[in-house]
């Protein structure tokens, strides 16, 4: 903050709001930190919010010109769309959602340094620092962007959510990388003062580039492209604040950068595979699926009626279900904590195992399962559910493949070789929620299907779940 | 004395703030990672600042904004109000059916089990 020609009162003095944005920040922190238990979180996030709306009116206290029609627009927009939509989505929607908002959050970064550059192209030029910011903000920020709403798409089944490859996909996202790099340093070296259609040139490709990192990502890797495109949202909004010298900006935009990064290293690691496998492998392209070594075809495959099923399961003491991204897609959430309602008045013991790579983004599970009001206590992360699988009677994977894989521990060809999963044929008996034979995103074949102690019950997975739930309830 | 430029105080704040996000973020359960990453969605809807700072500040030598800056800076508004607001909202949503439900007038003593206790 430099001068303040209009700050007449205290209230608008520099000292008086930066205070405010100390506060602000500190209990944004304090907030995050609620997070640590489902109990404290409720809590923590309205302090986080308290915070954020401290920033907004301590922002809007600083003298200016008063155009405060055009924020007035701004922010009713906001809200009506905001609003809405918020309360409305599906649990099982929030991975589109979440991948709206870090595109959103792209743009907005994008814009104000577009802006920005149109300030400076207009004759003052700036410093370095401010140069050097900006169009890294307005490169990230598209990049986000782009890349987020490629994300959303493949999400909302809007486009095919299979990898998308041509040849020579990575010479062409290189050169257009070069591109960017070399728009980027004119920029800079110029302090910003390059001609208008440059500055457009470099946004697009930073557009194009981020759409095409996205499209060649499969929908099982979308943990790990949701956590990214996050942590880079975080980046650009980081950035933003050198560029306009805030503070608040850049300790927000940290914190976000922070944790996105850490989402995907964790997501990383729940699969075993590096980043760049995950970014530029296009695992699960159709081109890679031949069958997987030892393996020929169909085989011994069990397929048990919902009667048997549900048999097995009343009369089981110990029961883990497993659910997948097939769970969210039929929306069976509710049909499972019916059935495990079922279960539990005839004294079975029901537990929810949960990888951390299920579903489409970190923590997908567990969210559709607490919407169904299954209790906390109960989902196990893969650590603490491992060693249950030895002790138990059932394990009803819903929905769920490549994380129960036992090609993963053993089969060193396996594209998914030395991927921590969930130990489901460990259990005495293994129970597979199954639309049809087809393979998982990774279109690995999974021997798990094969196994003694596996029997397939097909169709859709809420189907199935209400049906298994009717013929407990007749038993 | 020598002073830090704003460059490298900025710095400073970015590497520290990082350091914050690392060690509380670490802390927070799988099961709640997708709040945390609707949450982080809000919080950096602080880029809304961003665009309010720049809407109407003559101290920092602006000149007039044209039509087209207007638009950028409203845009940005729209997207940084939505990430806040909708974050936020959202967020709570979510984390409303973590609670445990029996009673939900009265939290607190009702609960049963939890490893968590307030530090």
């Amino acid at each position: 903050m430099s001068s303040m020609p209009l700050a007449s009162s205290f209230l608008q003095s520099e000292d008086f709001i930066y205070v405010l944005y100390i506060i602000a920040f500190a209990l944004v922190i304090q907030g995050l930190r609620g997070l640590v238990g489902p109990k404290t979180a409720v809590n923590g996030n309205r302090i986080a919010g308290l915070g954020m709306a401290i920033a907004v009116v301590a922002t809007l206290l600083m003298p200016s010109e008063g155009n405060w029609a055009l924020i007035a627009i701004g922010v009713l927009v906001g809200v009506i769309v905001g609003v809405p939509a918020a309360r409305q989505v599906k649990m099982t929607a929030m991975p589109q959602m979440v991948a709206l908002y870090n595109g959103a959050g792209g743009a907005a970064a994008a814009a104000i340094s577009t802006l920005e550059f149109f300030v400076l192209a207009s004759g003052n030029g700036e410093n370095a620092v401010v140069s050097v910011s900006l169009v890294l903000s307005a490169i990230i920020g598209c990049l986000s962007f782009a890349g987020s709403i490629i994300a959303f798409l493949k999400l909302q089944e809007l486009m095919t959510g299979r990898p998308i490859t041509y040849p020579g996909q990575q010479i062409v996202n290189g050169l257009i990388l070069l591109t960017i790099l070399g728009l980027a340093g004119w920029f800079v070296v110029t302090l910003g003062t390059m001609p208008v259609l440059a500055f457009v040139g470099l946004l697009i490709c930073a557009l194009l580039l981020g759409v095409l990192f996205v499209l060649p990502i499969g929908g099982a890797d979308m943990p790990v492209v949701i956590s990214l495109l996050n942590s880079f949202t975080g980046l650009a909004v980081a950035v933003t604040g050198f560029e306009i010298n805030s503070t608040l900006l850049i300790i927000c935009g940290a914190l976000v950068g922070a944790s996105g990064t850490l989402l995907t290293v964790m997501m990383g690691k729940a699969m075993n595979r590096p980043l760049t496998n995950v970014l530029f492998g296009a695992f699960g392209s159709g081109g890679g699926s031949e069958p997987a070594a030892g393996s020929g075809g169909p085989q011994q495959i069990r397929s048990a009626g919902a009667d048997d099923v549900a048999i097995m399961l009343a009369y089981a003491s110990k029961v883990i279900f497993v659910p997948g991204y097939g769970m969210a897609v039929a929306q069976a959430q509710h049909s499972v904590k019916a059935l495990a309602d079922q279960l539990e008045k005839r004294g079975v013991q029901v537990l929810y195992a949960i990888h951390p790579v299920a579903g489409r983004m970190p923590g997908h599970m567990n969210v559709l399962l607490a919407e169904s009001n299954v209790p906390y206590e109960q989902l196990l992360d893969m650590e603490d559910a491992n060693p249950e699988f030895s002790t138990t009677d059932v394990a009803l994977v819903i929905g769920a493949n490549d994380v129960t894989n036992p090609a993963a521990r053993s089969v060193k060809s396996s594209p998914i070789y030395g991927m921590p999963i969930l130990d489901v044929d460990k259990a005495a008996n293994v129970i597979v929620l199954k639309r049809s034979m087809r393979s998982g995103f990774a279109g690995i074949d999974n021997p798990l299907y094969e196994m003694p102690n596996t029997s397939m019950l097909f169709g859709d997975a809420k189907a199935s779940v209400d049906a298994l739930t009717s013929a407990v309830k007749a038993l | 004395m020598i002073l830090a430029s704003v460059l490298t105080t900025n710095l400073a704040i970015l590497v520290l703030a990082g350091f914050v996000g690392f060690i509380v973020i670490s802390k927070i359960p799988n099961t709640l990672h997708t709040p945390l990453m609707s949450g982080t969605n809000a919080i950096h809807g602080v880029v809304l600042l961003g665009a309010l700072l720049l809407i109407g500040l003559p101290e920092i030598g602006f000149p007039k904004l044209d039509a087209f800056s207007q638009a950028l800076l409203v845009i940005a508004v729209i997207f940084g109000t939505i990430n806040i607001v909708g974050g936020f909202l959202v967020t709570d949503r979510m984390l409303e059916m973590f609670k445990t439900k029996p009673k939900p007038q009265e939290q607190g003593e009702q609960e049963p089990a939890g490893k968590d206790g307030k530090a």
